[in-house]
């Protein structure tokens, strides 16, 4: 049986999101258009709408500054390509970092070639963009700024509040992906100095293929949209509303919120057990700030081993060396890479993700799992 | 119980598509990106899937691009295609869907000279029209419906295709309603881009499919994570893609009776309708879907019918979903030269998985009703 500690690439359906889903999908559940103006089509807007109202809660946001996406992919796409295009003869400079997720890096390599400048921030020692980096940055044409809340390689959490009053005082507009922080830590969109925020619903227990864009009303973001139609979600993105999957994000913001509190203690302890046994393994390195970090994700490098083979033979668990989306790539993770490790150190990480259905024994097992292997191939080697 | 005579704007899943996404609802949790175990049997199902979807419309796998529904499959056609290329003449069907006039008039504002393709009384593009205007230079984009969403009516789309490749250009269909009624074939209709969207053929909502001719350089609307091969970041919609990979595998192997079934009931409608006086079916006397039919009834206001019927627990529709509420007469049926004090009173009844005869019974016994009854009820609502 499978370890699982993938939870940062993507987490399994809560049951109970599962059963909302399912209720909202065939002739005897809520399945009718939202967009319909019959009996069914309110019932299925009903329920959206609620979900909105869900989704919202979690981050101290208001239902109407909540739009539906297709995932966080196509919420950083929306909130970079939107602002810059809705802003270009305002400024055409853009800061991000080097870090970030590749739906960001893409997005804004997209905008170089549309003739917008991009200053690449290089993150700390500890995998941070300190707010004075960011200050330093900031230039009259800038129009935009976007930088993650929690990194998904390494866990580490910038200070938004911080960096979104630098940027707020200069004018630019502030969008931060929080694909991997929402429902891990409180979030307050209330007091927090950010202007678009994205969202994933399957980091948090919901389905694949929804997501959500926060879109500040005051002060209000302006932002030309990527998907144009019948005019849903306000006009800024537009295609039938998918009930099922907007219920079941509700769902799981809602749950997530209830549970966050619990949780996050839960996750820190399991995590803390699991790097103290990990780092009992002479030269492992901990990547990414020691203590401004999510609760449940553990970033190491493991000397004179190959990344590769040091996965493979672990394959008693379900982690990941680097994000998921470059798996393919099979290239030293950009982000280790971007923090100063070697080609050796960035190859041969692993990302351990810990999450809502993990068990002290299973992070057990898989402490064991990896010492034992990483003595094998050492020995190997030598 | 109520009954539903709006497929059209969305169809119910079909139990069995459930059924098939069920375990990816719940228990098996890979992201199909990653390289390990669970990841791997996710990847499987993702191309099993894109083959069933391709199989429907004679398509290879490799030109499947799923997105998350057809009205983004529509904004990847048409920006995709023209975010590449200078700007140049963008020509759309008069009565398309807004999922496709929206990106038109969004690229309108980029620079690009967009032209209507107008259509006859009874919604078919005009052939001559379109002849004149490819005759003139530097149209890079044609994009015309395969059947009208409002209507049902079918486009020559073979013959209009023939004509957009002798001017050098590029076709994309909108095939969102068509497929799952009639047959389709993506490669007998010469179009170079089609789009199709799941919940319309019984699978679920979020997630619908660009079908491309790989040959035509596409530029993606949504960047990031490398996935559909560069034209389509984020992670898969797992659970969508499988239902959408099983209803069209079911579409596949019923449609015959799936055609035949809502093509009697609303035949059977239609001529309990023709009796009402001053009634207008639209589109009627050519080849339509088989399962639509949209009608106006002189004097009598499209979405008070809609209310009326629906306080009996029938569910119809004005016209499209994406407009109710509005109030405004459909663009479609203006199109069509139609006056718009009747294109208001516009109602689209469409049938589907669930259906009955019962249900065709009620449903004329209830318009006959309002319709008769109707004097008084508008005086004592004041219209």
């Amino acid at each position: 049986m499978t370890i699982y500690l993938d939870y940062a690439a993507t987490t399994p359906l809560d049951p109970k999101v599962a059963a909302k889903m399912a209720a909202h999908l065939t002739l005897d559940g809520v399945f009718a258009n939202p967009a319909s103006i019959h009996a069914p089509g309110r019932a299925a807007r009903a329920a959206v709408e609620e979900a909105r109202g869900q989704v919202a809660a979690l981050v101290g946001a208001t239902p109407e500054e909540i739009v539906f996406t297709s995932g966080a992919t196509e919420s950083d796409n929306m909130a970079i390509k939107g602002v810059a295009r809705f802003r270009r003869d305002k400024g055409r400079h853009i800061v991000t970092s080097r870090i970030e997720h590749k739906a960001v890096l893409d997005a804004c390599k997209q905008l170089e070639k549309e003739g917008f400048e991009v200053t690449w921030l290089k993150p700390d020692a500890g995998g941070l963009i300190q707010p004075e980096a960011v200050q330093n940055a900031l230039r009259k044409d800038t129009v935009l700024v976007s930088l993650m809340h929690a990194n998904n390689e390494l866990g580490t959490m910038n200070d938004i509040a911080a960096i979104g009053k630098r940027v707020r005082a200069h004018g630019a507009v502030f969008h931060v992906d929080a694909a991997q922080s929402a429902g891990k830590l409180p979030i307050d969109l209330k007091t927090l100095p950010v202007d678009l925020m994205s969202f994933a619903a399957h980091k948090v227990y919901g389905p694949k293929g929804m997501g959500a864009l926060y879109v500040r009303r005051e002060p209000k973001v302006n932002l030309e949209p990527l998907i144009h139609g019948g005019g849903h979600e306000q006009g800024l993105r537009s295609g039938t509303l998918a009930t099922h999957q907007i219920v079941g994000m509700g769902e799981a913001f809602r749950l997530a919120q209830e549970l966050l509190p619990e949780e996050a203690k839960r996750l820190t302890a399991l995590r803390e057990r699991l790097q103290q046994r990990l780092q009992t393994i002479s030269g492992v390195l901990l990547n990414g700030h020691a203590s401004q970090r999510l609760p449940g994700i553990l970033n190491l490098s493991f000397p004179g081993v190959e990344g590769e083979s040091l996965l493979y033979a672990c394959e008693e668990l379900a982690v990941s060396s680097g994000s998921a989306c470059n798996a393919a790539d099979r290239e030293p993770s950009y982000v280790l890479r971007a923090l100063g490790r070697d080609d050796q150190l960035a190859g041969a990480s692993l990302r351990f993700s810990l999450g809502r259905f993990t068990t002290e024994a299973e992070v057990d097992r898989a402490a064991a799992v990896v010492i034992e292997q990483y003595r094998r191939l050492t020995a190997l080697a030598a | 119980m109520s009954i539903y005579l709006d497929h059209n704007a969305t169809a119910p899943l079909d139990p069995r598509v459930l059924e098939a996404m069920q375990p990816w609802l719940a228990g098996v949790h890979g992201n199909p990106a990653s390289v390990h175990k669970p990841g791997r049997s996710d990847h499987a199902a993702l191309e099993a899937a894109r083959a069933q979807v391709a199989a429907l419309v004679s398509a290879k796998p490799t030109e499947v691009v799923f997105t998350g529904g057809g009205t983004e499959a529509d904004n990847l056609g048409l920006k995709g295609v023209c975010y590449g290329r200078p700007s140049g003449r963008l020509l759309v069907g008069a009565v398309e869907h807004s999922a496709v006039l929206g990106p038109a008039d969004a690229l309108a504002d980029l620079g690009w000279q967009v032209e209507r393709i107008p259509a006859d009384g009874e919604g078919r593009y005009d052939l001559a029209t379109l002849d004149k205007s490819l005759a003139k230079k530097d149209v890079k984009l044609v994009s015309a419906m395969l059947a009208n969403n409002e209507t049902g009516v079918l486009q020559d789309v073979k013959a209009i295709a023939a004509r957009v490749h002798g001017a050098g250009a590029l076709l994309h269909c909108d095939a969102v309603q068509a497929v799952g009624k009639i047959a389709v074939d993506f490669r007998a209709l010469c179009a170079d881009l089609m789009t199709l969207s799941a919940h319309k053929l019984n699978g679920p909502r979020g997630v619908g499919a660009l079908i491309m001719d790989r040959r035509v350089d596409l530029k993606p609307l949504v960047h990031g994570g490398g996935q559909e091969q560069g034209l389509r970041g984020g992670t898969e919609n797992l659970a969508g893609i499988v239902g959408f990979g099983k209803a069209a595998e079911l579409a596949r192997q019923e449609l015959t009776q799936r055609a035949d079934h809502a093509r009697r009931l609303r035949d059977a409608l239609e001529a309990g309708l023709r009796d009402i006086s001053g009634i207008r079916i639209f589109s009627g006397g050519v080849e339509r879907l088989p399962n639509t039919v949209q009608f106006g009834i002189e004097g009598i206001d499209g979405e008070w019918l809609v209310m009326e019927l629906d306080k009996r627990g029938i569910a119809v529709s004005s016209g499209s979903a994406c407009h109710s509420g509005k109030g405004e007469p459909s663009h479609v049926l203006l199109a069509m030269g139609v006056d718009a004090a009747i294109a208001k009173g516009a109602l689209r009844m469409s049938f589907g998985l669930g259906n009955s005869n019962t249900d065709v019974e009620t449903a004329l016994k209830a318009v006959h009703e309002i319709v008769a009854a109707r004097p008084a009820r508008v005086a004592a609502v004041g219209w």
